[in-house]
Formats: structure tokens, C-alpha cells, sequence
């Protein structure tokens, strides 16, 4: 994965709650099976509307979300992260992100950030008034920054140190290998396989 | 302090725990479809790792496939590598598949349960939100992505953070006419789509008891819907006589064992619980969404509201873009609402009881003029039992189009979709914009509401038909 440590960027406000991921990239995209080239797909059905604030020039470029409440409902599909990320988004910032979503978002090194509805629509106000200007995200101090705006920010330890390291998951639950075996060892005999009967 | 449900599974499953770490959970049993997982057998294979567990593995084709001229090559060619993909994949990894035309084919969460391999107590996982299915019996299950597909797949494990419990406790009993289905959409109505978040949600109580093992998947399947990271019902004598007997449960003593642990899987009389929500059973009537999240839903009865009458500005702007969207007007009533397509199926409502009770509605009636009716069972077992049941006979004699089992028009990934404008009465769980194809309307009801409202061609209940002349084809 790669490494987070702080990023800054112009801003894409987006004034909409419950953005399932069925917005974020439509099922028929689903059936390519690489992590790559989705940023077409990136909220296809909006983009078809001109004035949708990802069509306007003056965004061109900009690198972190700004949306409202249940960001990521619905779908597990991590093409959803991916998309987000093949289209040029580091971070993004909601009061509340859905919990799969979330997961997948850290997972791959794009991180969602949880505020308060009040600092995320003074972000809004910010980067809508003033399209140029840019939002710090800095997992370093654990705070975002915009001018006039400074807001501290949650994650859990473990997480943050993973995504500033860039780790390998699969890597570091390895190195539990003889615990995992152990585990294995005692799970009773009742419990189901796969193997055909 | 006592313990609950959800909290006595994942004790059971935990590898390590360690200060400052999340807890490394044991996963008992993996499911894995076309969709979510080309990228991780990707990622196993640029590392150079094996799948761990492969007797804990099982996988199923059901996003892409087709429902009609199954005997035929997959017309569309993006489809076709997806799911010749992943065959490859099982073959050069030894995951236990069950492919279009397999006897075993399904939707995932329909196929786990009805093998056996869906048990009480155990943890399940699948690239898939709607995994919290199998929490119908007392299973910790839920969906995951891709990087952990790939993750379980290496190690049959994951690194999980702790969640919060919530009871949704139903007290009373539902009354004549009035399913699981309805139940579910009225909880997330009143919890909302991020009501659930970062819980494990426990239903529990008299209503809920009483309810059949294909019922409480439905209840539980939309768990995700209200945001809730799982849905659980604790296992009791429904779900030890729906398990006794299928191909993958317990045999003789294994049985007695599995049963005397599976009595032990219920919450504490002493437990707390971090959030209580009760629901009055009684109170409860068929219920239908208008909007574009499952939680903006409402009795059949009543109007669609205005959006000036939610108090928080986002969900009124929600509630604004939702009309738009369906092209509804507030006070509209939802009976008046007319659809063009009837959608029968899906995890949710896919399995033979749904499929019974949609066809005791039709049985002697005809689809109304101008209205496409889809029945999709959830899996080949499922379809053979409905067509041994002779209910095959009753949907196609009224006009419905009986297909093969699959996710189909639930999220529009094969040809089954509605055309821009078009509007659905779907058994499915998602209204999502476009969620049943570009630009097209979804409202999202129970198969016995399906049903009726496929007879008159409006939003409806089985009530209603008594009560008006059917417009017959």
C-alpha cells in the first residue's frame, strides 16, 4: 500500500448525503477485474450533467472529497475506493462514512477523514467561494487545514500507523502464523468445510 | 457482565488481541463470487501465497449471469471473462466452485444456508455487504472488500475493529399480511441508512421468534442497509430443524456437540447492550420505499411526503433530489403509483417461501396490461423446488416470466435492467439511483406486494385485490 503522511490540495465540495457506492462507480464497471482505470466510471450518472461540480474547470485537478453524511453506503466493492483514487482523490473528508467503505478506503491508502457537519460545511463555504483554495489533510498531526479552518481529527492508532508506513496487512497478520495455527488446531471437529460430501 | 450474542462469537475467534491492536479474527467460512474477487487471487498470486484453507472455501457465480439461454455463451464479452476468470482462478488455486449450470449454482447467501454450511456461532465473510444474511443463524457474517477477500483468503483471518451492539427488539406479533420484508424496511425507516454504524445489531423478542429461518434472512440481509456492520438472531429450535440433515451440517455425535454449543449462543440476561430500539410488531403494515436510500420509505397506505416536513436539512435536500429523481410529487398517495416492471428475487427475497407467496397472490390472477413481471429464484435448488411445487406453472400462466437463478435485475449487472424511466416494484434491497439500470425507478416491497401490485398494475397489497376489479391482460 501506499503511504499517507499529510497532502494538500483544492477541494471538491459535494453537497450530498448518503452517497452510496452504486454513485461512486456503477455495477457494469464491476466486471473488470483489475484495480485500474475507473476514474471514468467516478459518479458516471452525475458526470452527465454539466453543472455537476466535477465538470467544472475550475476543479480540474483537485484532489480531496468533501461530502456530506453516509459517505459510501451500500455495495462492499473496493472498485469504489479505486475509482475514487484512479481519478486523482488522496482524501476524503464526511461526517460519517460507511463502515465497509471505510475499511476499504484504509486498505488502499485513501484517507477518509470524519469532522463535524458544522466543519464540513464551513468547507463547503471555503472551497465554494474560493475554488483555488486548498485543504491541507495531514495524518502527521492528525488535523486538517484550510484557511481559517484548523479541525482535529479521529483514527485509531493502529490504522494511522499502517497507512503512514504504507504496511502490508496480509504481511503483518503473517507474522501471527504459529498463533493461527494454533487457533486451528483446537477448532472443533463440528464445524463446517467446504470439502465435497 | 453478561455477554451478548454478538460478543460470545467473536470471543470464540479470536487468534491474538493485544493493546493497541485490533483483535485477529478467525474465519470459518469464506464465499466468494465473480465480482469482488479476480483482484485478490491478483494480489496472491504477485506475492506468491496459497489460499490457507481451502475446506473453508466455497465459490459461486451469481452477479454476471445470465438468466435466460444459460446454454448458450455469455453474449456480453466483459461478463464472459469475469466469470471464466474466477473459474480459472478456483482451478489454479483449488477453491471449490459451482458454476452457471451447476446444480448448486446461486446467489452466494442463498447457497451457503441451503448446503448446511451456514452454522450457528460461526464467522462468515464474503466480498459481499449483503453477507450479514447469514447472521439469521446466530453466525457473526459480514461483507468485506476486496484487499480482505485477498487477506482471508492468505491467513482465514482478519484484523477486525471492535464494534458496538444494538438490540432492535419486536415485540407483539406482525399481523396477517404483513412479512419480514416490511419489518426491515420499517426499522431502517426509523433508524436511517447510518442508524446501524459501527454496530452489530441483535433482533430479538416474541415477532421475531416466530418467524421461519427464510424470513429472518430477510430481516437480516438488509442489516447492511441500516448501516449496521452485521444482523444476528440468536439459533433456537427453527434454525437447528432448518439445519438437521442438509449436505454440509453436523452428522451424529458431531450433531449433539454442535447442538449443546449452539444452545450456549444467546445473549445474557445481564448483557448490555450500547443502543435499545424497540418495535411494536402490531403497529406494523405493508411498507414500500419512495425515495432513492432504503430509508426513505413509508406505509403503503400513506402519501409521499413533502420534503419540507424533515426538520434535518440534509435529509429534506435528500428527500428534494429523492422525488425528483422518481418523479413523484409530495401528498402523491403511494397506492396511485403505477409500474411498468415487477422484479421477484435476490438475496433478500429469492428463496422458495418468497417465491410461494408471491404465487399464492397470482395464483388464478393475470399481470396487468402493460406490466413486465421477473421471478428469479435465488439458486438452481431453489428453482427446482418451486417447479416440483408447480409454482413455475402459476407465474408464467399469469403472465410473470420465470427465469434462471441469479442476482439478475437486484443490481443490473447482467441483461436484466430497467430502461431509463422505467419503474419496478422489486423484492430487492437497494433503490439506489440506477441501482436496476440506468436512469430506472425502484420501489422497494415485499414478494406479497410485489405480487399484488404486478396484478394491478399500481402499488399494492394482496388486500387490495379483493377490493378492485384486476385489469386483466
Amino acid at each position: 500500500m501506499e503511504a499517507f503522511t499529510a497532502h494538500t490540495g483544492r477541494a471538491v465540495p459535494l453537497r450530498r448525503s448518503n452517497v452510496d457506492t452504486d454513485q461512486i462507480i456503477p455495477a457494469h464497471w464491476l466486471k473488470k477485474v483489475t484495480r485500474d482505470g475507473f476514474e471514468d466510471g467516478l459518479f458516471e450518472a452525475w458526470r452527465k450533467d454539466p453543472e455537476f461540480v466535477l465538470n467544472r474547470p475550475e476543479r480540474a485537478g483537485a484532489s480531496v472529497l468533501v461530502a456530506g453524511p453516509d459517505f459510501g453506503t451500500g455495495s462492499s466493492r473496493e472498485h469504489a475506493v479505486w475509482a475514487l483514487q484512479n481519478y486523482g482523490f488522496r482524501a476524503v473528508v464526511s461526517s460519517r462514512f460507511a463502515d465497509i467503505f471505510r475499511g476499504n478506503s484504509l486498505k488502499n491508502g485513501l484517507l477518509t477523514v470524519v469532522l463535524p457537519q458544522g466543519t464540513v460545511e464551513r468547507l463547503w463555504e471555503l472551497t465554494e467561494a474560493d475554488p483555488a483554495a486548498e485543504v491541507t489533510v495531514d495524518l502527521v498531526a492528525r488535523e486538517v487545514r484550510a484557511e481559517g479552518i484548523t479541525a482535529g481529527f479521529d483514527l485509531d492508532e493502529n490504522a494511522r500507523w499502517r497507512l503512514l508506513e504504507g504496511l502490508d496487512d496480509i504481511g503483518l497478520t503473517l507474522r501471527h502464523e504459529a498463533d493461527i495455527a494454533a487457533f486451528e488446531a483446537r477448532r472443533p471437529g463440528f464445524k463446517p468445510s467446504t470439502a465435497l460430501v | 457482565m453478561g455477554r451478548t450474542l454478538a460478543e460470545k462469537v467473536w470471543d470464540d475467534h479470536v487468534v491474538t488481541r493485544a493493546e493497541g491492536e485490533p483483535d485477529l479474527l478467525f474465519i470459518d467460512l469464506h464465499l466468494l463470487h465473480e465480482v469482488t474477487s479476480p483482484q485478490a487471487f491478483d494480489g496472491l498470486r504477485k506475492a506468491g501465497r496459497t489460499v490457507r484453507r481451502r475446506d473453508l472455501t466455497i465459490a459461486t457465480e451469481d452477479h454476471n449471469t445470465p438468466t435466460l439461454d444459460i446454454d448458450k455463451p455469455i453474449a456480453d464479452p466483459v461478463s464472459r471473462t469475469q466469470l471464466e476468470t474466477l473459474r480459472r482462478n478456483c482451478a489454479e488455486f483449488g477453491v471449490r466452485l459451482h458454476p452457471l449450470g451447476d446444480v448448486e449454482q446461486g446467489v452466494v447467501h442463498v447457497v451457503g444456508p441451503q448446503l448446511g454450511l451456514t452454522q450457528p456461532g460461526t464467522t462468515v465473510v464474503c466480498g459481499d455487504s449483503h453477507t450479514s444474511t447469514h447472521g439469521a443463524f446466530g453466525a457473526l457474517a459480514f461483507g468485506i472488500g476486496t484487499s480482505q477477500v485477498e487477506h482471508v483468503l492468505a491467513t482465514q483471518t482478519l484484523p477486525l475493529a471492535p464494534f458496538r451492539t444494538m438490540a432492535v427488539t419486536v415485540e407483539g406479533e406482525l399481523p396477517a399480511g404483513v412479512t419480514a420484508k416490511d419489518l426491515i424496511l420499517a426499522v431502517i425507516a426509523r433508524i436511517g441508512t447510518g442508524g446501524g454504524q459501527g454496530h452489530v445489531i441483535e433482533y430479538r423478542g416474541p415477532a421475531i421468534e416466530k418467524l421461519s429461518m427464510e424470513a429472518r434472512m430477510t430481516v437480516c440481509n438488509m442489516s447492511i442497509e441500516a448501516g449496521a456492520r452485521a444482523g444476528m438472531i440468536a439459533p433456537d429450535e427453527t434454525t437447528f430443524a432448518y439445519l438437521k440433515d442438509r449436505p454440509h451440517a453436523p452428522k451424529g455425535a458431531d450433531w449433539d456437540a454442535a447442538v449443546a454449543y449452539w444452545r450456549t449462543l444467546r445473549t445474557d440476561d445481564d448483557a448490555v447492550f450500547d443502543r435499545e430500539v424497540v418495535i411494536d410488531a402490531s403497529e406494523l403494515s405493508p411498507f414500500v420505499t419512495w425515495g432513492t436510500n432504503p430509508g426513505q420509505g413509508a406505509p403503503l397506505a400513506a402519501a409521499v411526503p413533502d420534503p419540507a416536513s424533515f426538520a434535518d436539512p440534509s435529509e429534506r435536500f435528500a428527500a428534494e433530489k429523492a422525488l425528483e429523481y422518481m418523479d413523484l410529487t409530495p401528498g402523491q398517495r403511494l397506492r396511485d403509483v403505477r409500474v411498468d416492471t415487477v422484479f421477484v428475487g435476490s438475496c433478500t427475497n429469492g428463496r422458495i417461501e418468497d417465491l410461494r407467496a408471491a404465487a399464492a397472490v397470482l395464483r388464478g390472477r393475470s399481470v396487468a396490461e402493460g406490466v413486465r413481471m421477473l421471478v428469479v429464484p435465488g439458486s438452481v435448488r431453489v428453482a427446482l423446488q418451486a417447479v416440483e411445487e408447480g409454482l413455475d406453472k402459476v407465474f408464467t400462466a399469469a403472465g410473470a416470466e420465470w427465469r434462471h437463478a441469479g442476482c439478475s435485475m437486484c443490481l443490473g449487472m447482467n441483461p436484466d435492467q430497467l430502461a431509463p424511466g422505467e419503474r419496478s416494484a422489486s423484492t430487492s434491497n437497494r433503490n439506489f439511483e440506477g441501482r436496476q439500470g440506468k436512469g430506472g425507478r425502484t420501489h422497494l416491497v415485499s414478494p406479497q406486494v410485489a405480487a399484488a401490485t404486478a396484478v394491478l398494475g399500481h402499488l399494492a397489497s394482496p388486500a387490495d385485490l379483493t377490493a378492485e376489479p384486476a385489469l386483466v391482460a
